[in-house]
């Protein structure tokens, strides 16, 4: 412990029962400067002890399903509670299926937004757009999956999926019958939920790349589309494929919206008329109703499975947009 | 003009053409649900709906009084084990994190406000329903705790490092012990900053649904005991979009109104108490 003295001697004794010395004084401060810090950290030690924490619980929980099926629970298609045989392949092509669909849809969407923002719109306009697509991020997932039900679904059944069947019917991608309840339904809602982070993190990672990079394009010659395409993206790109892969972190996680829309059914189909299953839809669905210790348990393999892929997605585009804005928490603020 | 560069000049128009219409796109989806929300809730409240509790199913009328309360209780009471953490968390990245654990905590709090939600519905189920062998609001609101404390944890970061270092210099010169410093001039500088962000981040859980639905479970009757079943605004609306009658989907789109106002607010307030305290988006 290094106690900083500061004025001169200190004082005689004498003097000292009345006035504690500067000295005391700071040496006081000194510990409670470090009882300050040791309950700062405690707290934040809270996050990592979460995070082994769910890891733990979910691993433990999972375990006798982990022992019964071993590896082949990944791609196995069974999902049987009176036989107690489960695959949880249907859901994991599901989760990703639902996923890849709303990235497609939401990534020009979100891009969009994102260079508009930052290249081309007036200063006035900027904020206001800002702001109603962040709107977007605070609908509850719930709300969303309502609208989807009652508004999404009959719009796509009276007017997009005849007009999709038209042109592009002959695909493997739009076979079948369409009822309402489909990977097309989840996939949309899911775009609309992920726009808005994609959006604002790739808003920041553009904000981020110096204003000399446009500059010297447009001294160039270049047109305003040319300095962003040959000069703006690529600076970013890190980042912004780091924005991408946050929304797909997002997308594989979310619950209410999808379980609403999708359908729920355990079925590997590659029409996306057709009606599938996520992970996290399976588990909302089936675990306050999962009779047997096995079949908790596979809910239990299930939420593992989600919980590490969504931690590796996210480490993975975090990491991506620290290297570009570096030092700054870009995101968190859109989060 | 050449028409090498007349064609570069109409590309260029045109990218920012696609550009504009893709942000109308996004735009419009906010519009178009706040407007089917705005017709389809609007019609159905009334004074019974904020009074009264859900009647039983095929009956019209009643309310989702209960609903609102247990809302209310449920992220109340979440907020209060929730934010002393993470708003503590937030202050010990702003205020020593700049070394290694600094570094880690920040990660994985970012990592973790990806986190399914449902996932922390299992181990918040894992830790209260299962040993105590019955659903209850408190579950709820550990559940709900824990996604909220990364959320706060970074934004209480953000809204301390935005007061000046010269603040911290002054009190320090004054005389001050660093903890009084933090606590009475930095943490009070950004305190208009860090209660915004603690308002977001209820906005934000007020509205879950996937994690309350193994742990307050819902209960169609008025109940204010934490160590019950509870019902929430998000579940009642997740039972009554899914179900099979016509006044059960009404009910749906009142609540989700309800719901929506109670998020919108909370969070357009917050945002417009910071734009106004610091001038930042």
């Amino acid at each position: 412990m290094t106690v900083v003295q500061w004025g001169a001697v200190p004082a005689p004794r004498a003097e000292q029962p009345k006035v504690p010395s500067r000295w005391q004084a700071l040496r006081g401060a000194d510990r409670s400067d470090r009882i300050y810090k040791f309950a700062l950290t405690l707290l934040a030690l809270a996050l990592p002890v979460l995070i082994i924490v769910m890891l733990g619980v979910l691993l433990v929980n999972a375990l006798p399903a982990l022992r019964r099926f071993g590896p082949s629970f990944l791609w196995t298609s069974a999902w049987d509670p009176v036989a107690e045989i489960y695959g949880a392949a249907p859901m994991i092509f599901g989760t990703l299926a639902s996923s890849f669909l709303a990235l497609l849809i939401a990534v020009p969407l979100a891009l969009g937004v994102a260079i508009l923002l930052t290249e081309f719109a007036p200063r006035s306009v900027r904020q206001p757009i800002a702001f109603l697509v962040e709107l977007l991020a605070a609908i509850p997932s719930v709300v969303y999956g309502l609208w989807g039900i009652f508004v999404l679904i009959p719009f796509l059944r009276g007017y997009v999926v005849p007009a999709l069947k038209a042109v592009f019917g002959w695909t493997p991608f739009l076979q079948g019958v369409f009822y309402g309840n489909s990977l097309l339904a989840g996939g949309i809602i899911l775009a609309i939920m992920i726009v808005p982070y994609i959006a604002a993190v790739s808003r920041e990672v553009l904000l981020a790349v110096p204003a000399s990079q446009r500059e010297a394009a447009l001294a160039m010659g270049a047109t305003r589309w040319e300095a962003v395409c040959s000069a703006v993206l690529p600076y970013g790109r890190a980042g912004l494929i780091g924005a991408v892969i946050l929304g797909l972190g997002r997308a594989l996680g979310e619950t209410m919206a999808v379980t609403m829309v999708i359908g729920n059914r355990h079925d590997i189909g590659i029409s996306v008329l057709q009606p599938a299953y996520t992970m996290a839809a399976a588990i909302a669905n089936e675990f306050s109703e999962a009779t047997t210790s096995l079949y908790l348990s596979a809910l239990f393999e299930v939420g593992l499975v989600l919980f590490v892929l969504t931690v590796a997605v996210n480490a993975i585009a975090r990491i991506l947009i620290w290297r570009v804005a570096r030092g700054t928490p870009a995101g968190s603020s859109a989060l | 003009m050449s028409a090498r560069a007349l064609r570069r000049q109409l590309v260029s128009r045109a990218m920012t053409a696609l550009v504009v219409v893709l942000s109308l796109i996004a735009v419009l989806a906010l519009v178009l649900i706040l407007g089917d929300l705005m017709v389809k809730g609007a019609s159905s409240i009334d004074w019974a709906f904020f009074t009264k509790s859900p009647v039983p199913a095929g009956q019209s009328g009643g309310g989702v009084a209960n609903a609102i309360v247990g809302t209310a209780i449920i992220v109340g009471l979440a907020a209060l084990i929730g934010v002393p953490i993470g708003v503590g968390a937030g202050m010990y990245l702003a205020e020593y994190g700049t070394g290694r654990l600094g570094f880690a905590v920040r990660f994985i709090a970012d990592v973790l406000n990806g986190t399914p939600s449902i996932v922390v519905g299992i181990v918040a189920w894992t830790f209260i329903v299962k040993p105590t062998h019955r659903f209850s609001a408190l579950a709820g609101s550990v559940a709900l705790a824990i996604l909220m404390i990364p959320m706060l944890a970074r934004t209480t970061e953000e809204m301390v490092r935005l007061v000046p270092n010269s603040l911290r210099e002054a009190a320090l010169a004054l005389g001050y012990a660093r903890w009084r410093t933090s606590l009475k001039v930095v943490a009070r500088t950004a305190l208009g900053g860090i209660v915004t962000g603690c308002l977001i981040g209820i906005a934000r859980v007020a509205g879950e649904t996937a994690p309350l639905l193994f742990t307050a479970l819902g209960n169609l009757n008025f109940s204010l005991s934490v160590t019950q079943p509870m019902q929430t605004l998000s579940l009642q609306i997740f039972v009554y979009a899914t179900g099979p009658f016509e006044e059960w989907h009404r009910l749906a789109w009142a609540a989700a109104l309800i719901l929506m106002g109670l998020v919108l607010t909370l969070s357009v307030a917050a945002r417009w108490a910071t734009r106004r305290r610091y001038g930042t988006p």
